[in-house]
């Protein structure tokens, strides 16, 4: 299980939501997949079209900048900032 | 007896205010929205549902929606988007129009997303491709920073095929098949730059309709005033301190009577010489009088955005701006005197009204 963290700017957003949570996936992709799938609506508040990360939302996997592609390992930690932006 | 409802939109959310008729005291509801920047936010007279356009730098955009006046929300961005292969990205949702669950939203980079399901689902109405010069505005390079896309959208009471839009920096169009073909509606108006095409690259900032064939206009260069529902347009900018602004409301009873307010063109586009001032006119744009009865008038620079001014439709109808200071401004004597009404909102993009029974 993948040990994910999520932007406090999320939870308002989506009923149930936690900012930690753990997701069964191979992938920062299959990651925001299986959160689409349980809070709908959830894709389209991380990724543009593509589908790509939205800009100001950056994920780190154990520490390291990622991509939707990266391959997450069973005990892997998943971080996704809302990067700063604007004031 | 009928509420009042004044809907604010700003950069750090949607507020509401509220009123009786009389509309002397008014409570504050909000932020909204979860602070996301809200560029505009309207009621659906039919429903009573309350829609706002946000965009989040960090969440993108979408369409928000309350079904009990403000208290509750739910938000949705499903369709709205552009297809990767187009190339263009809906950097924000800029303007929305609602009747009987249908939305229309207006966005940028410049197109028409439609919503029949009562903000749920939406689905790409129209990029008004094909009209002249299009292929260069639909360019995201061409976009300023700010572009708002469709900067407004207008709708025909009588007539749902109808509706009005406005694309920033390039004019006013018109549909009457429900966004699938589109007519320029700006012969007559000034521009004071070269264009490349004689119907299009006027910089239209808002236009409000007085009844079936008036129409008004502030404009980049100008006031104007339309006698054949936009079908040609003459300039009243005469009497008027400059021929630069954004808010402008058409009275709802009078068809000769409509309110801008002048701003100081340029980089400055704040109020003259720091006197908040209302501009009326009665006689359809031949002469203007100032409104300043209880409006700040020493050091008052204030600018007020094309969306942040409007008129309620009482018998004696209310006035109501909002600065990008974030004060409310208000009247209900038709603009005769005023009183602030809210002093430290975030800079507001847009203020509607709507009245409940």
């Amino acid at each position: 299980m993948a040990d994910v963290h999520l932007p406090g700017t999320l939870t308002p957003l989506f009923p149930g939501l936690s900012r930690r949570i753990d997701v069964d996936a191979g992938s920062v992709q299959a990651v925001i997949d299986e959160l689409e799938s349980r809070w709908p609506g959830m894709r389209d508040r991380l990724c543009e079209p593509g589908p790509h990360l939205r800009t100001h939302i950056h994920v780190y996997v154990d520490r390291e900048r990622a991509s939707l592609g990266t391959p997450l390992d069973a005990r892997s930690r998943v971080d996704v900032i809302a990067a700063i932006s604007g004031g | 007896m009928p509420k009042t409802l004044v809907l604010v939109a700003t950069r750090k959310g949607a507020f509401v205010l509220e009123s009786d008729a009389d509309r002397r005291d008014w409570t504050l509801r909000g932020p909204y929205c979860e602070g996301w920047p809200v560029y505009h936010a309207v009621r659906d007279a039919v429903t009573g549902d309350i829609y706002a356009a946000a965009a989040s730098e960090w969440h993108g955009s979408a369409v928000w929606r309350s079904k009990d006046l403000g208290e509750t929300w739910t938000l949705s961005s499903e369709g709205l988007a552009y297809d990767e292969a187009s190339g263009k990205k809906v950097s924000k949702v800029s303007s929305l129009a609602a009747r009987n669950g249908r939305v229309l939203v207006g966005v940028e980079a410049p197109g028409i997303f439609q919503s029949t399901d009562g903000g749920e689902t939406f689905s790409l109405l129209t990029t008004l491709a094909g009209q002249p010069g299009s292929e260069a505005w639909d360019d995201p390079a061409n976009q300023p920073p700010g572009h708002l896309g469709i900067s407004a959208l207008a709708l025909d009471d009588a007539d749902d095929a109808r509706f009005w839009t406005i694309v920033q920096g390039v004019g006013l169009f018109e549909t009457t098949d429900g966004g699938t073909s589109w007519t320029p509606r700006n012969r007559g108006l000034r521009a004071d730059w070269p264009r490349a095409h004689e119907e299009v690259g006027f910089c239209v900032h808002r236009m409000v309709r007085a009844d079936d064939t008036r129409l008004y206009q502030q404009n980049h260069v100008g006031m104007h005033r339309s006698d054949d529902d936009g079908h040609s347009w003459t300039e009243i900018t005469e009497g008027l301190p400059t021929e630069f602004g954004f808010g402008a409301a058409a009275h709802p009873h009078d068809r000769d009577t409509f309110y801008v307010i002048p701003l100081d063109p340029g980089h400055g586009r704040t109020m003259p010489e720091g006197k908040a001032t209302v501009w009326q006119t009665r006689d359809a744009g031949s002469s203007w009088r100032p409104l300043r009865d209880g409006l700040p008038q020493h050091d008052a620079y204030l600018g007020v955005l094309r969306g942040a001014m409007t008129i309620d439709s009482y018998d004696t109808p209310g006035l109501y701006f909002g600065t990008s200071t974030g004060q409310l401004f208000a009247s209900n004597d038709e603009g005769e005197s005023w009183s602030e009404i809210a002093s430290y909102l975030p800079p507001i993009s847009s203020v509607e009204v709507a009245i409940v029974d």
